[in-house]
């Protein structure tokens, strides 16, 4: 399998502070990878540079046998990545239809400017986009909902949805369970992967609870002081000495056994 | 709405028939701030492009003795179009407060050139030749009607194609920017370039507004950029409310209408009145003139 994205010799400092160095990353196209670290360990900095929301000091990024460093992140996202965000980033004033078809709309345009003003918002392919999305998602009941009213859980669904709409090969999630309760965490994961699954996406989610990543992931990168310090299968990564000393603190069971 | 605002031209008296056209060329303004309002964008210096526009009629009309009224005053919103494309490279970085006083602080640029220009009459201005409708010329009572129903013309052109923008893609990412400017970047679309888009829009409307004025007052001075004259239009943007493209037509001539009355009425205190508008439209309809419509759908919708 070829990779669809690959990552070599990345570096990233703000002054004399170093957020990410050496990173060393190659993945093949439909993984499920599972990002974790402690909190400043690089991993939000790592994400930031594959969208193009930081430029690497260092190192190239390559999508697609395509070199993406440093582009900006709206021409990143029309290559084929996405991202969602860790706080849910969706339109709040208004209903949950209106933002997915926004993105529809802006994920079915051609051209530029000229593009957005010749894209009607409501067409009927981008319509049926939309509510493809919100059933994929299983959202499609709070259709007529604003955003800014809906519970906490559906709302990372709608901005993971938007994410997903415009048909990306890369998919970034930036901790989708974050804010969200313990009860209802394995059931969002497993309707967002489910999801992700059918439009085969290849799929790096950052994750503090390391059941969801042991249940979820295919493959863990655990990052440490800005470098990725282990690089493997759930089990193996997450059974690794330092993984657990430095970033897991437990001792787990081999993951995936106890959920699978 | 517009071919009964035209239909009724022959009966309506003179005072109002002009009257009328300066609303709706002021209407024209408005609906570019709408445009704007709608991103969450207040421009305080909208009579940049009104001003530009309406010099731009005067001064082709004078220097090469072009009357034609539609030429001239496609020229004038082309005019203020190409200053908006031009500032707009600096405005569409700013948002709130500074995207306002920055708007503000353009428009009092131009003041201040045209009152230190002479050779355009300085204070005084100078006067519009009376223009021609593909080479027929009418005078008095016949000019004021064939003005009156071009600005309607232009009117509904505008409402028309303001109307595709607010349902294209470009048009509803006003309200997604006001929202949320992280997330339309990252679902792949530039906000400048969007809000970009919008001080043209805006601007080729406030210079289409500016010709129609000046044509229908037959003189133009620096009075058209100060910054008063960009306060009356987001004054009239309250009035109508950003709901719909009617209100900007129907809000600016109860503002025309409101400021004669009150000006003839209450000659000393005519500002007052208007002000004490202002308040009770913020205080009663916060969402502006446009707000009573659906307002009264929705109580006639609840009671069938």
């Amino acid at each position: 399998m070829s990779a669809i994205l690959a990552v070599e010799n990345l570096e990233k400092s703000f002054g004399s502070v170093v957020a990410a160095r050496d990173i060393n990353v190659s993945i093949p196209a439909e993984q499920t990878i599972g990002v974790i670290g402690a909190n400043g360990a690089g991993k939000t900095t790592f994400i930031n540079m594959i969208t193009g929301h930081l430029t690497p000091t260092k190192g190239t990024i390559r999508f697609e046998d395509r070199d993406i460093t440093g582009m900006a992140s709206r021409d990143i996202t029309r290559l084929g990545i996405s991202r969602s965000f860790q706080v849910a980033q969706v339109f709040p004033t208004m209903t949950v239809l209106d933002n997915m078809c926004i993105a529809a709309a802006i994920a079915r345009r051609r051209g530029g400017l000229f593009g957005a003003i010749a894209t009607p918002l409501r067409s009927p392919d981008a319509m049926a986009e939309a509510e493809a999305t919100l059933e994929l998602f299983q959202i499609g009941l709070y259709r007529y909902t604003p955003a800014n009213t809906l519970p906490q859980g559906i709302r990372k669904l709608l901005d993971i949805g938007m994410a997903v709409v415009g048909w990306p090969r890369l998919l970034l999630l930036d901790e989708p369970t974050s804010g969200i309760s313990i009860e209802e965490k394995f059931n969002l994961m497993s309707v967002v992967m489910t999801a992700l699954k059918s439009r085969k996406i290849t799929v790096l989610f950052v994750e503090h609870d390391m059941e969801i990543v042991g249940r979820f992931a295919e493959r863990v990168l655990a990052f440490y002081d800005g470098t990725v310090i282990a690089d493997g299968p759930p089990a193996e990564t997450l059974g690794q000495p330092r993984v657990q000393e430095l970033i897991t603190g437990v001792k787990l069971k081999p993951a995936g056994a106890a959920h699978a | 709405m517009f071919l009964i605002a035209a239909a009724a031209a022959p009966a309506l008296p003179d005072w109002i028939v002009s009257l009328a056209t300066i609303a709706f060329a002021n209407a024209l303004v408005v609906l570019g701030l709408i445009v704007m309002w709608r991103a969450g964008l207040v421009s305080f210096g909208q009579a940049l492009y009104y001003c530009i526009g309406a010099y731009t009629v005067a001064l082709v009309a004078r220097r090469t003795g072009f009357t034609d009224a539609i030429g001239l005053i496609i020229l004038g919103g082309m005019a203020a179009g190409l200053v908006a494309a031009v500032v707009g490279f600096l405005l569409a970085r700013y948002r709130e407060i500074f995207f306002a006083m920055l708007s503000l602080a353009l428009s009092m640029i131009l003041y201040g050139v045209l009152v230190k220009s002479e050779s355009l009459g300085s204070t005084d201005g100078f006067s519009v030749s009376p223009p021609t409708f593909l080479g027929y010329a009418p005078h008095g009572d016949a000019l004021g009607r064939a003005l009156y129903w071009l600005t309607l013309g232009f009117g509904a052109i505008a409402a028309v194609f303001v109307g595709g923008y607010f349902r294209s893609l470009a048009g509803s990412l006003a309200t997604a920017i006001r929202d949320n400017e992280i997330r339309v970047e990252f679902l792949g679309v530039s906000v400048t370039g969007i809000v970009h888009l919008k001080v043209i829009v805006s601007g080729v409307l406030g210079g289409l507004g500016g010709a129609l004025a000046a044509l229908a007052i037959g003189h133009v001075d620096p009075n058209m950029a100060y910054w008063t004259t960009s306060g009356s239009f987001v004054f009239v943007t309250i009035l109508a409310g950003a709901g719909s493209i009617a209100a900007a037509f129907v809000g600016s001539l109860c503002f025309e209408a409101l400021r004669s009355l009150a000006a003839d009425v209450m000659p000393d205190l005519w500002q007052m009145t208007l002000g004490t508008a202002l308040l009770l439209t913020i205080l009663f309809l916060p969402e502006g003139l446009g707000s009573v419509v659906a307002r009264l759908r929705r109580r006639g919708g609840a009671a069938t």
